[in-house]
């Protein structure tokens, strides 16, 4: 954008950058993409952001080709190269796994590896220059397209309840039904009386989980993705003194988020084996 | 940013990548790891028994070559006394060889002085007749006296 940019068309700028390619039905019957914001809106629950999907599902292919084409010709031999970066990977989330997760199971590792790859990769896409792949897109006809997954809550969120299904799969395979039910209402305080209170707290303490877990997320990313687009507004040749700096510590951001998602998915779940 | 089906799009993907995550590319990026970490350990263990593998080859030399040594010593002195043991049987031998020369000159010497003595004896018989010839001229009977005189020689 340019600095001839008057204040509506930069919230019309805004505005459009946040608004997501949403296929659904119009309330008219017809099946169709949203022409604006308040038109996906209208198309209620049943309706998809294809564009975060896309996205999202495009880079969890990537990471997963990537990974199985060095797993399978991975060997014992000296790592070169692609090998060695990725068993650095592995190397630091299996460390990570067995400093909180003391139980056997399977699962947690690849878990813990799925989402910290993938949430990084999904932030990472927030490095891209803005305008860079919806202008492309926008050549092509397509009028909206978020390229950043984790900015959209249906992404973070979408990944978090998975999490906290597991969390409730883990608890009650864990300790029983009737030990999951108890050690919600027993505690804080181990008191007859006291349940109801304690099944509230408890209760609310399982369901802020899930919240937070996707919500931090989203919120960094989105507040970092508006600092991008804001940037964005001001003239061409001084937008990199204040882009490239946001982007170097962005950096540290998005590594950081998929690190917190992932260790916070490997403590709750630990939580879920470990009775306390 | 409106909550809809893409949450449920994006859990099921997420399912499906981590039972994938699971299934093909942790386990056998693990097990290798786990195979180079056995082979390392197995190496250094090797490695540590060369080292004393080496250490024990180092004190044998040692040991040898002290052996050596000594053995060499002891040859050199058995040498030592065999030359001079050598040397002393030549003197014996040269100071009996000397003996036996000089006994054997003796011998010659005093044959030539018995065999002098012989000779000047029937000279001095001879002069001495010749000499009591003459003192006496013809009165003295050669056959007479010639007895005596032969006795006087051989007193002499």
């Amino acid at each position: 954008m340019s600095a001839e940019t008057t204040g509506s068309a930069s919230s019309a700028y805004i505005k459009h950058h946040l608004t997501n390619l949403t296929y659904g039905q119009h309330p008219d019957g017809t099946w169709g993409f949203a022409h604006s914001g308040a038109e996906a809106a209208e198309m209620g629950f049943w309706a998809l952001n294809v564009d975060s999907l896309g996205w999202s599902i495009g880079l969890g292919v990537i990471f997963l080709l990537l990974f199985k084409s060095v797993a399978s010709k991975a060997t014992a031999g000296v790592p070169t190269g692609m090998q060695n970066f990725v068993e650095m990977i592995v190397d630091f989330i299996d460390s990570t796994v067995k400093d909180s997760f003391h139980k056997v199971n399977p699962l947690i590792a690849p878990l813990a590896l799925t989402i910290f790859v993938w949430v990084f990769l999904m932030n990472f896409m927030d490095l891209i220059p803005v305008d860079f792949i919806p202008q492309i897109f926008h050549l092509l006809g397509v009028e909206y397209m978020k390229v950043v997954p984790s900015t959209d809550p249906n992404i973070t969120m979408g990944m978090s309840l998975s999490v906290f299904v597991l969390i409730l799969f883990y608890s009650v395979k864990e300790k029983g039904a009737g030990g999951f039910f108890n050690e919600l209402a027993r505690n804080p305080f181990e008191h007859p009386a006291f349940i109801p209170f304690n099944l509230f707290l408890e209760i609310l303490n399982l369901v802020t989980k899930p919240i937070s877990l996707g919500l931090r997320l989203f919120g960094n990313m989105y507040a970092g993705e508006m600092i991008f687009i804001l940037i964005a507004l001001l003239p061409a040749w001084i937008q990199w003194s204040l882009s490239v700096p946001w982007a170097i510590f962005h950096i540290l951001v998005i590594t950081l988020q998929a690190f917190i998602f992932m260790v916070l998915t490997i403590v709750y779940l630990a939580m879920a084996h470990e009775s306390h | 940013m409106n909550i809809n089906a893409t949450l449920i799009g994006q859990a099921i993907s997420f399912t499906i990548f981590v039972w994938f995550c699971m299934k093909y590319v942790w386990p056998p990026l693990t097990a290798a790891m786990q195979e180079r970490q056995q082979q390392m350990s197995e190496g250094l263990q090797n490695a540590e028994k060369a080292q004393a593998e080496l250490d024990l080859a180092k004190a044998e030399v040692e040991n040898q070559l002290k052996e050596a040594k000594q053995q060499s010593a002891s040859l050199i002195d058995q040498a030592n006394k065999r030359g001079n043991q050598i040397v002393e049987e030549a003197k014996d031998i040269a100071i009996k060889e000397g003996e036996r020369l000089k006994q054997a000159a003796q011998a010659d010497i005093e044959q030539e002085v018995n065999s002098a003595k012989e000779a000047l004896r029937q000279q001095v018989a001879v002069l001495a007749i010749a000499g009591a010839e003459k003192i006496l001229a013809s009165s003295v009977d050669q056959n007479a006296h010639s007895e005596m005189l032969n006795n006087l020689a051989a007193e002499l």
